[in-house]
């Protein structure tokens, strides 16, 4: 395999802090992988502008890089195109209902957050859940209420 | 790194993002002295989130001036004085009670989700732009929603409310130069408030140009001390 194979496939397997079943990958955070010259460069994007995980992410993903081979690792931070709830894939949606925390809808925006939005319970599957907060333990997700099975549970906000 | 503070010449442009990168820095900074004090757990967390987005889109900007004037973003936060800040003199007030914050956070998250809506000829803050707007659009909801709640609560919620916007008026004349969209943003809000909306009158200003309150040389002088004092020390 090929130093850039195996750079990228390092990179991709690093996990989120906060959420260690999804990787940094099945998320959305990162971007690209290229060899530039000699050089590892990985192309990462925030979730929010303020996420502290980032710092731990870079320091993880050069960590891994290095250990795949690579001498010389670059993490560049990228803004634009910004993050969406959209840039999840497939996997990490399913990852986060097994850890308890509602997928975000698709396609929709912050104002979904307050409009007539119905967050499925991920517990017993009940759409009769109430929003207790737009902000919850981290900036990505929401705080809600069951009002079927009475559990509160977090919800990833649309974005 | 040196704790000696850096002098930069400001071109229109340093001086466009300074202001946008120290409107976020100030208000974050003071939006999170509300950690450990907030009156229920939920407004704790909501207040932590909203000054790490602002403190978030601050570093942004800062990494965007660091590109025009060579310094780091750091060194931009914590190695000017208070006459180099260009953040608006609202940003800088002390929190005062609940009714004054949630009433700031109101008049200025309108103000910049206005702004970042509004759009940048300069690629590096239309690139911030798209990304905080998506975080104002939150901030103005939840400010707008805990406002309506205390204007439309008790006489006492009323009266602090009430309070809160007479006393940040003159203050907002600084916030944005297209007034009258922004206006009638606020103007809704305050109606379904039931609170009462100021005239616009004389305004205080003089905050882009770094003549400030005596509140921001306080809050640096607490936000700066540790770079100041060991510098380059990293934790």
């Amino acid at each position: 395999m090929t130093l850039l194979r195996r750079a990228r496939a390092a990179a991709a397997a690093v996990t989120d802090p906060e959420l260690p079943p999804l990787t940094i990958d099945d998320l959305g955070i990162l971007r690209d992988v290229q060899l530039v010259n000699d050089t590892v460069e990985v192309a990462i994007t925030p979730t929010y502008s303020g996420c502290p995980a980032m710092r731990e992410i870079a320091d993880a993903i050069e960590h891994a890089v290095r250990e795949s081979g690579a001498e010389k690792v670059r993490v560049r931070l990228v803004l634009s195109p910004a993050w969406t709830t959209d840039s999840l894939t497939e996997t990490a949606r399913h990852k986060l209902l097994d850890l308890g925390i509602a997928p975000p809808d698709k396609g929709l925006g912050p104002e979904a957050l307050f409009g007539g939005r119905n967050v499925v319970c991920p517990r017993c599957g009940s759409p009769n859940t109430e929003r207790i907060s737009a902000f919850g333990s981290t900036a990505c997700k929401a705080l809600h209420r069951c009002l079927t099975c009475r559990e509160p549970f977090e919800a990833f906000k649309c974005h | 790194m040196t704790t000696t503070s850096i002098a930069l010449t400001e071109t229109p442009q340093v001086r466009r993002t300074l202001a946008l990168a120290d409107d976020a820095l100030v208000l974050g900074h003071r939006t999170s002295e509300w950690t450990g004090h907030a009156p229920l757990l939920e407004e704790e967390l909501a207040l932590a989130n909203i000054a790490l987005d602002l403190i978030g889109q601050a570093r942004a900007l800062y990494q965007a001036a660091g590109e025009l004037t060579g310094h780091s973003e750091d060194e931009l936060a914590y190695l000017r004085d208070p006459p180099a800040f260009r953040n608006a003199l609202i940003m800088e007030l002390p929190n005062g009670d609940f009714a004054f914050t949630i009433a700031r956070l109101l008049l200025v998250s309108v103000a910049s989700d206005q702004t970042w809506r509004a759009g940048f000829d300069d690629p590096a803050l239309s690139t911030v732009a798209e990304k905080a707007m998506k975080e104002t659009t939150y901030h103005v909801r939840h400010a707008a929603e805990w406002l309506i709640r205390l204007g439309d609560g008790t006489d006492e919620s009323h009266r602090r409310a009430q309070d809160a916007i007479d006393a940040l008026w003159p203050y907002t004349g600084e916030l944005t130069t297209r007034r009258d969209p922004w206006l009638r943003a606020v103007a809704p809000i305050l109606t379904r408030a039931t609170l009462r909306q100021p005239n616009d009158g004389w305004m205080q200003s003089g905050g882009r140009d770094g003549q400030h309150t005596e509140h921001l040389g306080h809050l640096l002088a607490e936000m700066q001390i540790l770079p100041r004092t060991y510098p380059g020390s990293t934790w």
